[in-house]
């Protein structure tokens, strides 16, 4: 299994850290080797923040080189001309162009229904999805998420 | 029994500390290390944050002393602070098992500058520990307290940005080693650093670390792929080798000071060609020639910034072009409704010169206030200010203003009011102390001024600005809420300036973050409580 790269990208405050941290959770739990990178600090001032997530059966740097993500998810359309520089040729960029944001029952939970889109074009089971999704956002505010989350996910079947 | 996990280096080093029955764990804010003592309190371990990283570095000497494992953790420019402490406590050593954690920052994601703490191994005498993932960080840690042990040394275990915050698969053993119980000994040749003690101690850290080379021989990791081409490597550079030059011999150095020399000898004397692969200044070139072995360094360009694969790709085939300019991103602000924010407006609009300081008020130097015009390190605004008020025109000294956070305020901000009362310019001097009851930049850490320990609960006694500043002499000192009392604030910065005192301006209003926080933690403390 040759590695997968993932980045997603957006503004601070959007939950581009929580995307990641689903995703790595979700793979980490299918048994691959992962690895989740990002930069905090300064970004958590609603500067432009990016985390990448990177598996396979063995990941050695933890950033993903320019040019080879398979896939870039980007909460925030301004950020597609700062970070569109990681994906490679024929890679999968996913926007909110791309889900239905009319439907979505809460703005924040953008990043839930991206990030259900990117899961359509992955190869991890549902359960182990929902799983993580209770596990980070708890009871309270699974529901919802698990609904942008499917919503995200059947707009890219 | 090995537990499978996903964690950050900064939770492995916490993990790691914990189960190695560290009794104490010291620091100071700064990120990339800011989460190491956090995740530590959460485990369990006890935790403290110290006003300043020589508080915190002295501290964990003290349980050391006692036969005690104790950590201190630190961001680079914080080891700066901690030197003083570092040099001779390299000589004495300590009975019990003391690891410095500094956390380098290159490319300066957050920070003022990308030194190299590989330096001061060197310049101390400390041995030095390079994990270059999670993994590392776990077993390395371990590592770090048995040769602690072994040689009654402290030791520096370096981390970067990447090894902090790249979560990382990860085993972590399940057994914890029982917590030491202090017993201090008294040796005062061994912990009283006057000359006569201090001339044997340093001949006895030389001799301990010419034994301490073969001990680093053991943690050099020789990956032979091909005769051509072989990479002498550390940290997280190994990572970005092992994709940059998959077909590539490695040596991976996990302890890098003293230098293994054997290892990187027989290694070079089996390739064509060997590069060293390091982030940051050539250090490890510059051992592995002074040892008198032959290798190649990288081009100059790549001492700037953080390494990645495409730079290591660049790096080894010595590609000198310069690399591409990434697009512009949207910079940090100061969030909406930060206190800071109107206290920068009447700065600017006073056209006040203003020493600035570390904290997210550094934001200030950009639009729309662009009222920042110095930042050297922790604490310098007020000194900075200081010499600035005593060597320009009266008209323009007057202008001077030194702003610092509440948190930086009790890093090393004190000793610059002490020095205000003492040498007082011709035209007195203001500085406004922008408390916002938290250590906000770093993740909303506690200090001495919050009344809470570190893990937000325990109260704690509350050092208070107002008093602190008052003892030390400071006649003027007013407290106002620049947010809603934006022209009070104008009145009394212009009254002040126009006389030749020392004031002092506390601007008080929480962090709105920090508030948040706080309800949201009220929140969840009262609906336990109903339960």
């Amino acid at each position: 299994m040759s590695v997968t790269n993932i980045v997603v990208a957006g503004l601070g405050g959007q939950g581009v850290l929580k995307v990641t941290d689903i995703l790595a959770e979700v793979v980490f739990r299918s048994g691959c080797d992962v690895k989740k990178s990002e930069v905090h600090g300064m970004s958590q001032r609603g500067g432009s923040v990016s985390s990448e997530v990177r598996y396979g059966d063995k990941v050695a740097s933890p950033m993903v080189p320019a040019g080879e993500a398979d896939f870039l998810v980007v909460i925030d359309p301004t950020q597609v001309e700062v970070v569109k520089g990681k994906l490679k040729e024929n890679g999968i960029l996913i926007t909110p162009e791309n889900i239905p944001v009319d439907k979505l029952e809460n703005p924040r939970a953008i990043n839930t229904m991206l990030l259900g889109a990117l899961a359509a074009h992955l190869d991890f089971a549902d359960e182990l999805w929902q799983d993580v999704l209770k596990k980070e956002f708890g009871p309270q505010l699974y529901d919802l998420n698990a609904r942008m989350f499917k919503l995200g996910f059947d707009s890219a079947k | 029994m090995k537990q499978r996990i996903l964690a950050s280096g900064n939770e492995a080093i916490a993990m790691a500390a914990y189960d190695c029955g560290v009794n104490l764990g010291c620091g100071y804010p700064g990120t990339p290390s800011s989460e190491i003592l956090d995740e530590f309190c959460k485990l369990g371990g006890n935790a403290e944050w110290d006003p300043n990283e020589k508080c915190a570095l002295e501290t964990a000497i003290g349980a050391a002393m006692t036969g005690c494992r104790a950590i201190a953790t630190m961001k680079h420019v914080g080891l700066n602070v901690a030197a003083d402490p570092l040099f001779t406590i390299a000589y004495s050593g300590t009975a019990g098992g003391l690891v410095i954690i500094t956390a380098d920052d290159p490319g300066m994601a957050s920070s003022q500058n990308e030194q190299d703490n590989r330096r001061y191994a060197r310049a101390a005498g400390v041995p030095m520990f390079e994990p270059s993932d999670s993994q590392e960080c776990y077993d390395f840690l371990k590592e770090a307290f048995k040769l602690a042990d072994r040689f009654r040394s402290p030791v520096l275990f370096r981390v970067t940005t990447r090894v902090c915050h790249s979560k990382c698969v990860m085993e972590r053993e399940s057994e914890r080693e029982a917590l030491r119980v202090g017993n201090f000994v008294k040796e005062p040749s061994l912990n009283v650093m006057i000359p006569a003690y201090a001339k044997m101690a340093h001949r006895r850290l030389r001799a301990d670390l010419a034994k301490m080379a073969e001990v680093a021989e053991n943690y050099a990791k020789a990956e032979m792929r091909s005769d051509k081409l072989g990479i002498i490597t550390s940290g997280i550079s190994y990572q970005h080798v092992l994709d940059a030059a998959p077909d590539a011999s490695v040596l991976k150095l996990g302890f890098t000071y003293p230098l293994p020399v054997n290892a990187v000898k027989e290694f070079v004397s089996k390739v064509e060609r060997c590069i060293v692969v390091e982030e940051g200044d050539p250090v490890l070139f510059e051992s592995i020639s002074a040892a008198g072995i032959k290798v190649e360094d990288k081009a100059e360009m790549f001492r700037f910034g953080e390494f990645s694969v495409e730079r290591v790709r660049k790096l080894i085939a010595n590609d000198t072009t310069p690399d591409p300019v990434p697009p512009k991103g949207k910079a940090p602000q100061l969030c909406p409704g930060c206190p800071h924010r109107k206290t920068f407006e009447v700065l600017r609009d006073l056209g006040c010169i203003v020493s600035g300081d570390i904290g997210c008020y550094t934001l200030g130097v950009l639009p729309p206030f662009e009222a920042i015009h110095t930042t050297v390190c922790m604490g310098a605004s007020i000194t900075v200010g200081l010499g600035m008020r005593k060597t320009l025109p009266e008209e323009q000294a007057r202008k001077v203003v030194s702003v610092i956070g509440d948190s930086t305020f009790m890093h090393t901000g004190v000793n610059g009011i002490v020095e205000m009362v003492y040498n007082t310019p011709a035209t007195g001097h203001v500085v406004v102390i922008m408390d916002n009851r938290t250590t906000a930049m770093t993740g909303l850490q506690e200090h001495p001024g919050t009344g809470k320990r570190l893990d937000h609960k325990t109260p704690a006694e509350r050092v208070v600005i107002e008093d602190v500043v008052r003892g030390i002499g400071v006649k003027n000192v007013d407290i106002v809420d620049t947010t809603l009392e934006t022209e009070r604030f104008a009145e009394l910065l212009k009254q002040r300036l126009s006389e030749n005192e020392c004031s002092v301006i506390i601007a008080r209003r929480p962090c709105i973050l920090a508030q948040a926080r706080d309800a949201k933690a009220l929140k969840a403390a009262q609906a336990k409580e109903n339960k």
